[in-house]
């Protein structure tokens, strides 16, 4: 058994989550319709995919919050995870596409496709599917880690070829003939598990799920930090070569905590799909993994409730900014909160919130201090040049 | 009704004394050529160009160079047809009578591009013995790829008289290219006109061969098969040599882009996700200067890159000082904060100049001395390229000399190789931090201004820069300038020659697989920094 | 680093924290859910990219919209409400655009949307529409393959561009030869598909035909324009068909005008070049390059100097361009409006029932009429690009042309029609009288 330890601000999240998890999906299917506390639909699809993107700001976190890997291509496995979700999906329309055709999917049959491709096989199985959304992008991290952490790469370069790596994604997905919809991507889903993907119960349980994914996510990169792992993950972090010379086999650990990471992404990009109803390659674009990185930064990285608040806030942000009267100036008012958390908020928001605690608490007698616990923010290995 | 018939019929009666007393002149089957270009209709022009061409009157040059050019106006009221000269003085294409004025409702005679190659045709045998050198040649050229029978005699009367060596070839191909096609010529003209087509051996020549038909005699057939094979081999070996100039030419644009970020990433050890953007403001100082002259100094257009290039410099440049001293500097030491900071900045950048200069392209023209092409053997290398690779290896050499000879230079070396040792030695170290990152903005603004001539110019010009210059730098490894030079010139041939054979997409792919595996045998690239400063 | 067991975390937190942070939470869903209920006008969303790399294409239509509107409203608005425009920001994101229709429809209850460019995001959408039975008005030419209840295309099917064109080619320029150079997504693809068809059909080799993908944004283009002259140095005539999109096309161009491929040699047909694209352009080297569109600026009839001279008055800019897709969005939204008046309701399922049968002016001097497959019927001009930057037009099609939903050149498409009037069905099968898939 895993001990676990719970510091204040991580119990409110899980029980905000948890609370969130039950309570909008409740309102939003018992309530009347237009009364005050009814959650709309439109409402459950929007916070669900912000749900998704806390989970792929978590995955962000743990190897780079706790171990240091930035990776610039994680929206790479977010989008594989979501395709393997999105195959299975198509598989289920069945002869209700616009053709009718009972195996293959309607930009197969117009681009004359005589038959399924044989990665496409097995997919109209949920348990297959569901495989290969961990599976998948997993493989992929395992890989390309493997090669990368052997090797050495470390720092700005890993960022640079795991930007590289989403971008070839990108260009490969694009092409037509690589089998999974081009540009346009997979879309027009009808079912999820025989139920009608845009029935509001159907949302209403996606909901519930993604908040359930959001809270194991969690809980699981709780239970790998506060381990002797963890431990290890920060020392690698601060001091990579001391704790290779201390005899930790420190690109076994990378590896672990990469692939894990990975297949977070995905199950986050597996849960997207449904909710949002497209999967396109410009989830592989190098600006989507910046931007979830940014989500981490502006969250306060190294701390796990800043990396799925700072999701939840930046997109959010996003959603409200780009309508209305303030939609030509969003990308302004985008830019300049990354410029000025990266500069006032170097530890974001939370890192920034515990910090403030802790020296208020200082001066106070350290009667309760002991009981902050918590994760430690990340020491930025600030080197004097 | 009655009234109205009459009046017709008067108007008719009318005319046809006007034409028979007034205008004898209308009579002929040239002036009836001319008048059918008022007709605005195609098949009627191209009728009359060829009655025209072929009139023998004084007036058919004239007339038909007014036509290409769009000089030529018509009345389709009075169907009367002017040619409108150079020097603004206009003549009545029937008679060539000087005439005071064109009326208002005459406009210029329309083409399309079928009539476009009837005009060409038609001057071809125009201009044939021409005074001018370089129309002569041009005319041989369109006889060559119109090669109509009607055009043997003058181009066989051009050439005897033809002393010019070049013209001759050309005038000696055209023939040999009417000979070919020409039903009744003998089978020893036709050998013969193989052979001198044979050793033009470009691709028009080999158009010419391969377009010959059936009907011609076996021995024929045979020489034109032999000879396409000829031309098609040392075709291929040309097309070498050209992926290996268009490897270079990519090549030089992605050193362009990547120089600037060579010497922030490189040198100073900053991720500047916004370089794309001071190649973008570059562009777009050039599309300022360009602006400024059109409507100020025409005369100026032909120098307006020498002049947007220290603007750029001195624009994206102050812009870097800008950013270093507000943003970069709180952020030393930080290089992925930097990153993060850099993107927020690049989306700032983007969206503000979407606001100033609206969303869509801006047109930046090529001055005269960067448009068009030349042949080089059987290839074409056209001037904007071939300017650009001049124009990237004098900024690289520049670049170089600078960081070795001058005392900013040293300054610049001895904070990148040890911080503190250099403020001991009394250099102000923030200052050179400053510069350098201006240094390497301005630079990328320098790069915009090329870039512009190739490229559109609009918001997202720097980001699809961005991710090939980072590919670039850290492929010819950091900290390095040759090896951002010998990387660049890499990944451009070896793109260049994936493309022909796995196509563009899938040859990008594959080049970023490649840096990706590269990478990890050699995780800081060709050129890596070697000693303690590569831990640091 | 001090832990605490399970059984102090309830005592850790405050069950007030937590109730308070999740009312909070649902006070702040609920407060950005509140739609203002406003009676006295009529809502109309835009849905087009203002930001991102649509924005070069899109930004326009936007304006073009607010200017419909504020024309509509100097004449009294519709059924003698105001109109009201919705503008949001998709920013180039397709799940963003699934996202804000969703958002136009629920919570600003808008009765229509004008919206969309490429078909990725038109896709993204689409299930959005059919779910909250809204109206989208699609104004670009695409690749067909669609009838969708819930959506009007206004824009060209490929039968109404690119057939129209290659007849030209073949008949005009007697092209024998083509190359048909697209980029890599599903518009070229399809159009592509449909030509190859169709030239097969009209007795053209396969060797005579080569095909050539590029990525979006593709700017080196010097491999390709030398390939496309050595294809067309086979002694055949040969023509270029494009269906390259957005930005790609500057540089293309620029390297067609230095390598000095004159049009009259290698003519090139682009379906996605117009009045804007070529804004950035110095367009002497390519005069006589040709472009297929229902609509050029440059075409004199009193419709559309008005319209050119009110839509520079309105956005007090002199040179500001018109294109064709523009000129959709005024057929759709005359169309809509005439609906509207006719049902005298603007409600969704009333409109979508009027509209079939609807017709209104073009700019172009016609009437183009909806059909009961949701598309228009449109002419088919052929410009030739001139040395300002216009289009000179030297062929149009006889009468209007109506617009196939699916394609009879595709084995898997020939025997569909969409009929949304007497079927009810955007995917009929004439062979097996069925409507196939979900249709609906």
């Amino acid at each position: 058994m895993l001990t676990r330890s719970l510091d204040r601000g991580a119990a409110i999240f899980l029980a905000v989550v948890a609370a969130c998890g039950i309570l909008i999906p409740l309102s939003n299917l018992l309530l009347p319709a237009g009364s005050f506390l009814q959650v709309p639909t439109y409402l459950v699809a929007l916070w669900g995919k912000y749900v998704c993107y806390a989970i792929l700001a978590l995955s962000i976190d743990l190897i780079w919050g706790y171990c240091g890997i930035l990776s610039l291509g994680h929206g790479a496995f977010f989008a594989l995870g979501g395709y393997a979700m999105g195959m299975y999906l198509m598989r289920q329309i069945g002869t209700r596409g616009v053709y009718g055709n009972p195996i293959l999917p309607d930009f197969m049959v117009f681009l004359n496709w005589q038959k399924l491709p044989w990665y496409w096989y097995g997919f109209d199985m949920f348990w297959f599917a569901a495989l290969m959304v961990l599976f998948v992008p997993g493989l992929l991290a395992f890989c390309f880690g493997w090669l990368a952490f052997r090797s050495r790469v470390t720092g700005v370069y890993l960022s640079i070829i795991t930007q590289a790596m989403t971008y070839a994604l990108l260009l490969a997905f694009f092409r037509n003939d690589f089998g999974f919809g081009g540009n346009n991507g997979l879309t027009d889903f009808k079912d999820i598990l025989g139920f009608n993907v845009q029935a509001e119960g159907t949302r209403a349980a996606l909901f519930a799920l993604s908040c359930l994914a959001l809270i194991l996510s969690f809980l699981i990169c709780r239970a790998v930090v506060s381990s002797k792992l963890g431990k290890v993950l920060i020392a690698i972090r601060d001091a990579e070569s001391r704790s290779r010379f201390l005899g930790y086999r420190v690109e076994s650990y990378k590896l672990f905590v990469f692939t894990l990471s990975a297949c977070m992404a995905g199950v986050a990009g597996a849960l997207y799909v449904p909710q949002v109803g497209i999967i396109n390659p410009s989830e592989f674009a190098p600006g989507n993994s910046i931007e979830a990185v940014i989500w981490v930064a502006v969250g306060g990285r190294g701390t796990l409730v800043g990396a799925a608040l700072g999701a939840i806030v930046v997109n959010y942000a996003k959603t409200f900014f780009t309508s209305g009267m303030l939609a030509p100036y969003w990308l302004f008012m985008l830019g300049a909160l990354f410029i000025l958390v990266t500069l006032l908020l170097p530890k974001g928001i939370v890192g920034t919130f515990n910090a403030w605690r802790e020296t208020s608490k200082e001066r106070r007698p350290a009667a309760s201090a002991a009981a902050e616990d918590g994760v430690t923010e990340p020491k930025m290995a600030e080197k004097a040049r | 009704m009655p009234t109205n018939l009459s009046a017709r019929l008067c108007t008719f009666v009318l005319s046809l004394f006007l034409i028979a007393f007034a205008l004898p002149a209308f009579a002929g089957p040239f002036e009836d050529a001319v008048a059918k270009f008022a007709n605005d209709d195609y098949s009627d022009t191209d009728e009359a160009i060829g009655v025209v061409a072929s009139s023998g009157n004084k007036l058919a040059f004239p007339i038909i160079s007014a036509l290409q050019d769009g000089r030529l106006m018509a009345d389709p009221d009075s169907k009367k047809v002017y040619v409108t000269g150079t020097d603004g003085k206009s003549i009545d294409a029937a008679t060539g009578e000087p005439v005071a004025s064109v009326p208002d409702s005459a406009s210029a005679v329309r083409l399309n591009n079928r009539l476009r190659r009837s005009v060409d045709a038609a001057l071809g045998s125009l201009t044939l013995q021409s005074p001018d050198l370089g129309a002569r040649l041009q005319a041989a050229q369109s006889v060559f790829k119109s090669h109509e029978e009607t055009a043997l005699e003058p181009v066989e009367g051009a050439l005897a008289k033809e002393t010019n060596k070049s013209v001759k070839t050309a005038l000696g191909e055209a023939r040999a290219a009417i000979l070919l096609f020409k039903s009744d010529a003998t089978e020893v003209q036709k050998l013969e006109a193989v052979a001198t087509i044979k050793a033009r051996g470009d691709q028009e020549a080999l158009a010419l061969l391969s377009d010959i038909g059936t009907d011609q005699p076996a021995s024929v057939t045979k020489a034109a098969a032999s000879a396409i094979g000829s031309i098609q081999s040392s075709l291929a070996v040309w097309s070498t040599v050209q992926n290996a100039w268009y490897g270079l030419s990519l090549g030089s644009v992605l050193l362009l882009a990547a120089i600037g970020l060579a010497i922030t990433f490189g040198v100073m050890g900053v991720i500047n996700m916004a370089h794309g953007e001071m190649v973008m403001i570059g562009a777009y100082t050039t599309f300022v200067v360009q602006e400024v002259i059109r409507t100020r100094y025409p005369a100026l257009f032909d120098y307006s890159l020498l002049i947007a290039v220290p603007l750029a410099f001195l624009v994206a440049g102050a812009i870097g000082v800008l950013i270093e001293r507000s943003i970069i500097r709180f952020l030393y030491g930080r290089p992925l904060e930097t990153l993060l900071a850099t993107w927020g900045l690049s989306l700032v950048l983007q969206q503000a100049v979407r606001t100033m200069f609206g969303p869509t392209n801006r047109e930046v023209g090529n001055p005269s001395w960067m448009s068009g092409a030349f042949d080089l053997g059987q290839i074409t290398i056209t001037y904007n390229r071939l300017w650009i690779l001049v124009f990237t290896l004098a900024v690289f050499m520049i670049l170089l000399a600078m960081l070795r000879y001058t005392a900013l230079g040293l300054e610049m070396r001895a904070v990148t190789q040890n911080r503190r040792m250099a403020a001991s030695m009394g250099i102000a170290t923030s200052r050179v931090d400053a510069l350098t990152f201006g240094l390497g903005s301005g630079i990328a603004g320098i790069a915009g201004v090329a870039l512009s001539q190739i490229d559109n110019v609009s918001p997202n010009l720097g980001q699809s820069y961005i991710i090939d210059s980072f590919m670039v730098v850290v492929f010819g490894g950091v900290g390095n300038l040759w090896g951002t030079l010998v990387g660049a010139f890499t990944l451009g041939i070896a793109n260049k020659f994936l493309e022909p054979v796995a196509g563009a997409v899938l040859g990008k792919i594959a080049i970023l697989v490649l840096i990706i595996l590269f990478i990890q045998k050699r995780p800081r690239g060709l050129f890596a920094l070697k000693g303690r400063a590569v831990e640091a | 680093m001090p832990t605490k067991s399970i059984h102090d975390i309830a005592a850790s937190f405050s069950r007030r924290g937590v109730l308070a942070a999740t009312t909070g939470l649902m006070l702040g869903l609920a407060s950005i859910s509140g739609a203002k209920a406003a009676d006295d006008t009529i809502k109309v969303g835009v849905l087009h990219s203002l930001s991102g790399t649509m924005a070069i294409s899109e930004t326009t239509l936007k304006d073009t919209i607010l200017f419909l509107i504020d024309e509509q409203n100097k004449k009294g608005g519709v059924l003698g409400k105001k109109l009201e425009a919705v503008v949001v920001d998709p920013a180039s994101n397709w799940p963003l655009f699934a996202e804000k229709a969703r958002e136009l429809i629920t919570k600003d209850k808008v009765s229509v949307v004008f919206g969309c460019w490429t078909s990725v995001s038109r896709k993204s959408v689409l299930p959005v529409f059919k779910e909250l039975n809204n109206i989208l008005f699609y104004p670009v030419q695409y690749e067909g393959e669609e009838s969708e209840r819930n959506v009007f295309y206004t824009g060209a099917a490929p039968n109404q561009q690119a057939i129209p064109a290659v007849d030209y080619l073949m008949k005009d320029e007697k092209v024998k030869r083509w190359v048909l150079a697209g980029t890599d997504y599903v518009y070229p693809r399809t159009t592509n598909k449909i030509l190859e068809a169709y030239l097969k059909s009209k007795g053209v080799a396969q060797e005579d035909i080569m095909i050539n993908y590029t990525p979006f944004g593709h700017s080196d283009w010097q491999t390709i324009v030398a390939d496309i002259k050595k294809f067309g140095s086979a002694g055949k005539k040969t023509a270029v068909v494009s269906t390259i999109n957005g930005d790609a096309n500057v540089p293309f161009y620029k390297e067609l005008g230095n390598q000095g491929i004159k049009a009259k040699d290698i003519p090139v047909v682009a379906f996605s070049v117009g009045e804007e694209e070529l804004a950035g352009l110095d367009t002497k080297p390519l005069v006589g390059h040709l472009a297929a569109w229902n609509y050029f600026e440059s075409i004199k009839t009193p419709a559309n100097e008005k319209f050119i001279k009110d839509w520079q008055a309105y956005t007090k800019n002199p040179k500001r361009t018109t294109n064709d897709p523009m000129e959709a969005h005024v057929i759709g939204f005359n169309m809509w409006v005439k609906a509207v008046e006719k049902v005298k309701s603007t409600d969704p399922d009333k409109v979508i029932d009027a509209l079939p049968g609807i017709e209104a002016a073009n700019l172009t001097g016609g009437t183009s009429k909806m059909l009961p497959n949701h598309h228009i019927t449109k002419p088919v001009f052929i410009g030739e690009i001139k040395a300002n930057g216009q289009f000179d037009v030297v062929w149009k099609t006889p009468g209007l042309v109506a617009g196939d939903a699916w394609s009879k050149e595709l084995d898997g498409s020939k025997d569909l029609i969409g009929d949304w009037v007497g079927k009810k069905c955007g995917n009929f099968n004439t062979k097996t009288n069925k409507c196939l898939g979900s249709g609906s």
